[in-house]
């Protein structure tokens, strides 16, 4: 863009950081050390934690995006985690020969080609539940919290329709089973291949929402969508890319957590949909910052907590829930509202 | 006389009275019309869940609150009483014990979620409630020491409600009056009491300033009333008489675990027992929670034999198994939300006044 | 007189249970600014809503350039070049300037000359360029959502209240820009309460109250007739008390 050099900063305001939330889990990371004890198993909790957190948040950024521009929270967002697993199930059992193969390349593509169906799939799926689902009730929260409930019973049921009730094997590529030892330590290997996509989708979704005019757009909206549709974008269709990208995202982290558990019911949505709703709240409806940062919290709570009270450890989770909405009502990060 | 034990608040439908007043002769004559123990527990269940899903309509349909922690009064009803007899023997005194604590707990609780989050909106609201409950019912589940764990507890009731205590030596109507009969009738008197209560509330001065902030909080609270304490306090009345419906459902069933008080698939059936059946009537909890428990013990036979009836057709068969009842009912609460939204019971009025 | 640019016949709307426009008459000629007075809640901000689709009239025709607009979504009636510029003012907040004037630039990147020409009209623009917008002071924002509203060469640009809580000193910069803007021929419509900041911009003037047109004429007479500036805006005052 034309004329676009910084101009001077003398008395420029300055730009507040808010860096005080991303101190607490460092802080928590350290409080939790002596109390552990042993330095190693603290760090394979810590990288089970991250791992977690990264899937956590995988599937809760597309989540909050969509509350955060159109004000729809998709309590059906759960049956896409479940959807997407069972999709990736479906290409990776057939695929045996590679996943058991002792070729990581051979592993990695069975990965690859599980994960691309499953996000194509939740992603079409996503885009069927906008349309019949969710769009009559724009607008009306109380009808959008039962209807989106009531997709995911219908969702969970056609699950059972589809495949069939009883527990199913997750089958984990063979080169991702195992830990690398560094030194002392034990990296599970699969854990740190969730952290590296965790990390990728949030780098890619910072560079898409700061550096691309989508991602204005889509920032805007979040903030002022009536001010975007008077600057003569159509939102509607942002809105339905936006759904389309969280339900396979959510597909996205559907598989890594089957994997992750190497088993996968109807129900698998409905346990980590609680902790993603905890994380959303602690973050802020519609931060993508406070989301990543609130997944890791929840994720490093649990597993310490697991730990060393495993009886308590979600009631660990509200807690923690509880006393950031005190410190913050709004969460970590509130996304200015018009 | 009966227009004062409804609070003034009738019907307004033919059918729907004439619905309601099966309902009651079936429940009231349960025990002496049905043969068997399926039926009666039926019924039983039937009168547990009207005063459930009655309660929860006090938050959803009456107050506009969605709530996702209605079964965890519930199950604090059931653990109140059930461990209580459990724990202290199976005696009255340590029953009414057990459900003043429930009842003392179960308010607490409710007075303090709700303070901490009735202020913020009302998705804000769904999605901590569903967090609290959820970790509420894992606990339940994990201090195994306290509560009998994912097993639960089974205990014994008093005396006087075993199905060995013989009340009279002499069969009435043919029906030998045992205990149980006397359990079923505890409650379904209770039911019917709750119910009426329930009645009397929402057509109280304070249930139409409740109606008043579903209908536009704005403008309530410029009128003067304080929204968050006519919040809280439907809050913690909704949530007692879910801990009664626990009570209830404790003795009864003489179980209490985390899967038959806790669980959030009873979360999600109570929601559709109101939906269906139709929000803000509390007619529509009755209409709701028996049409919805028939249909979970009766539908599914039907469905059974219409599964083998396509059995050589691809798909279909999965569809019509006998397990997948709750996917045509999940169907019929989307389509009521979108077509019906006042649920059977405003559809029946509606009619009424179209006629 | 040539056909005007935008026409309002009878226009209502409703907002929920409430009658806010009653029928409302407006005529905007082209290449002139029009000026909407009256008192608070006297329908001016939903007559440009109106105008703009956020809310849909009920009933009565809005016709621009020829065709009807009534109805339309918003972003439509956007495209066919009509700025706007809220009371609100709209600025995205959690965007910096620069970022801002790119979304307002929806056909492409704004090109230099357009972009000075506007740092001309708005020179704190320019200082504060990489800054998230929210940090702008009440008047900078003013000056960037109109600016977003000109990035781009717009037919009708519809202004809410552009005064509201500025200091007089920005006062006087936004009377240059708008006069800057009449020598480009845009054709305005601007809502105001501040008479003496409309008198010294407008050519012709509305006055509505209750839900109404109730007067139309130039600005120059309006400006001219103290009787008749105590009966129509007097009047209003009183009515408001």
């Amino acid at each position: 863009m034309a004329t676009t050099s910084s101009p001077a900063t003398t008395d420029l305001p300055r730009t507040p950081r808010d860096l005080l939330p991303v101190f607490i889990a460092p802080i928590i990371a350290l409080v939790a050390l002596p109390l552990v004890g042993s330095p190693t198993t603290w760090v394979t909790l810590t990288i089970a934690a991250l791992a977690m957190g990264s899937m956590i948040f995988v599937i809760a950024s597309g989540l909050t995006l969509i509350f955060g521009l159109m004000d729809v929270l998709n309590f059906g967002h759960g049956a896409f985690i479940a959807i997407g697993a069972y999709m990736a199930m479906t290409v990776l059992v057939p695929l045996s020969g590679w996943v058991q193969s002792d070729a990581l390349s051979l592993n990695l593509a069975a990965l690859l080609l599980a994960v691309i169906a499953a996000m194509i799939g939740t992603g079409a799926l996503g885009w069927a539940f906008e349309r019949v689902i969710v769009r009559p009730v724009y607008g009306q929260h109380l009808k959008q919290i039962l209807i989106t409930m009531g997709g995911l019973i219908v969702a969970e049921q056609l699950i059972h329709v589809v495949w069939g009730g009883d527990q199913k094997p997750m089958p984990l590529p063979n080169g991702l089973r195992g830990a690398i030892t560094v030194g002392d330590f034990a990296l599970e290997k699969f854990r740190l291949l969730a952290v590296a996509v965790g990390l990728t989708v949030f780098i890619v979704m910072q560079l898409v929402l700061n550096r691309t005019k989508v991602g204005l757009l889509i920032r805007a909206g979040v903030e002022n969508r009536e001010m975007v549709e008077a600057l003569g974008y159509r939102i509607r269709q942002l809105f339905v890319g936006v759904f389309i990208a969280g339900s396979a995202l959510a597909g996205l982290g559907g598989t890594l957590w089957a994997l992750y558990r190497e088993t996968l019911t109807a129900a698998i949505g409905g346990d980590i949909m609680v902790l993603v709703f905890i994380v959303i709240i602690i973050g802020g409806l519609g931060s993508v910052g406070g989301c990543f940062l609130g997944a890791i919290l929840v994720a490093l709570m649990a597993n310490y907590t697991g730990y060393l009270a495993p009886k308590i450890a979600v009631a660990s989770n509200i807690l923690l829930m509880v006393a950031i909405l005190m410190w913050r009502p709004q969460g970590l990060y509130p996304v200015a509202r018009r | 006389m009966i227009q004062s034990a409804l609070s003034g608040d009738l019907p307004r439908s033919r059918i729907l009275s004439f619905l309601l007043l099966a309902i009651f002769v079936a429940l009231a004559f349960a025990p002496f019309l049905f043969s068997g123990s399926q039926p009666i527990n039926t019924a039983a269940k039937i009168c547990i869940f009207i005063v459930l899903v009655a309660s929860y309509d006090l938050l959803l349909g009456y107050t506009g609150i969605v709530s996702f922690a209605h079964t965890m009064f519930f199950g604090i009803g059931g653990y109140g009483v059930g461990l209580a007899l459990y724990g202290w023997g199976p005696t009255w005194t340590s029953a009414g014990l057990g459900l003043a604590i429930a009842l003392v707990v179960g308010a607490v609780l409710a007075f303090v979620i709700g303070l901490l989050s009735l202020r913020v909106r009302a998705i804000f609201y769904a999605m901590i409630t569903l967090a609290v409950a959820s970790a509420f019912a894992i606990l339940a589940g994990q201090l195994s020491e306290y509560t009998g764990g994912e097993d639960g507890r089974s205990f014994r009731v008093p005396p006087l409600l075993r199905p060995a205590t013989v009340l009279f030596d002499v069969p009435f109507l043919g029906v030998r009056v045992d205990g149980r009969i006397l359990s079923y009738y505890l409650v379904f008197f209770s039911a019917l009491l709750l119910l009426l209560a329930a009645l009397r509330i929402v057509n109280s001065p304070f249930g139409r300033v409740l109606q008043a902030i579903r209908e536009n909080d704005f403008r309530a609270e410029a009128l003067g009333y304080n929204v968050v304490y006519y919040r809280t306090v439907a809050n913690c009345l909704a949530a007692g008489m879910a801990v009664l419906a626990g009570a209830m459902s404790a003795i009864w069933v003489r179980y209490t675990g985390p899967d038959t008080t806790l669980s959030f698939a009873i979360m999600l059936d109570i929601l559709l027992m109101v939906v269906i059946g139709g929000m803000g009537t509390l007619y529509g909890a009755v209409i709701g929670a028996a049409l919805f428990i028939l249909a979970q013990n009766y539908l599914q036979k039907l469905m059974a034999i219409a599964s083998e009836a396509t059995a050589s057709l691809p798909l279909i068969p999965h569809l019509l198994h006998p397990d997948r009842w709750l996917l045509w009912l999940g169907v019929l609460f989307i389509l009521s939300v979108y077509f019906f939204p006042s649920g059977i019971v405003g559809k029946l009025r509606e009619m009424e006044r179209g006629r | 007189m040539s056909e005007p640019l935008l026409s309002l016949e009878g226009v209502h709307t409703h907002i929920g249970q409430y009658h806010i426009l009653q029928g409302v008459d407006l005529v905007v000629p082209r290449g002139e600014l029009t000026v909407l007075l009256g008192r608070n809640g006297a329908g001016k901000t939903t007559t440009l809503r109106t105008i703009m689709g956020l809310w849909p009239p009920s009933r009565g025709t809005i016709t621009f350039d020829g065709q009807s607009i009534g109805g339309r979504a918003t972003p439509d009636i956007a495209r066919l070049r009509i700025g706007y510029v809220p009371e609100s003012m709209g600025v995205f907040a959690d965007l910096t300037v620069a970022e801002n004037m790119r979304l307002a630039a929806r056909l492409g990147p704004p090109d230099a000359a357009r972009l000075d020409w506007i740092f001309g009209l708005f020179p704190a623009l320019k200082r504060f360029w990489q800054l998230p917008a929210g940090l702008l002071s009440g008047g900078q924002k003013q000056m960037l959502s109109i600016a977003r509203a000109i990035v781009e060469p717009k037919a009708l640009i519809l202004i809410d209240e552009p005064t509201k809580g500025i200091a007089p000193a920005i006062i006087e910069g936004m009377i240059a820009a708008f006069k800057e803007l009449k020598r480009a021929e845009t054709t305005i419509l601007l809502v105001e309460q501040n008479f003496r900041f409309a008198a010294s911009l407008g050519d012709t003037v509305a006055v509505m109250d209750d839900g109404r047109i109730v007067h139309r004429g130039t600005m120059e007479a309006l400006a001219a007739d103290s009787v008749l500036q105590t009966r129509l805006l007097g009047l209003s005052l009183a009515a408001h008390q």
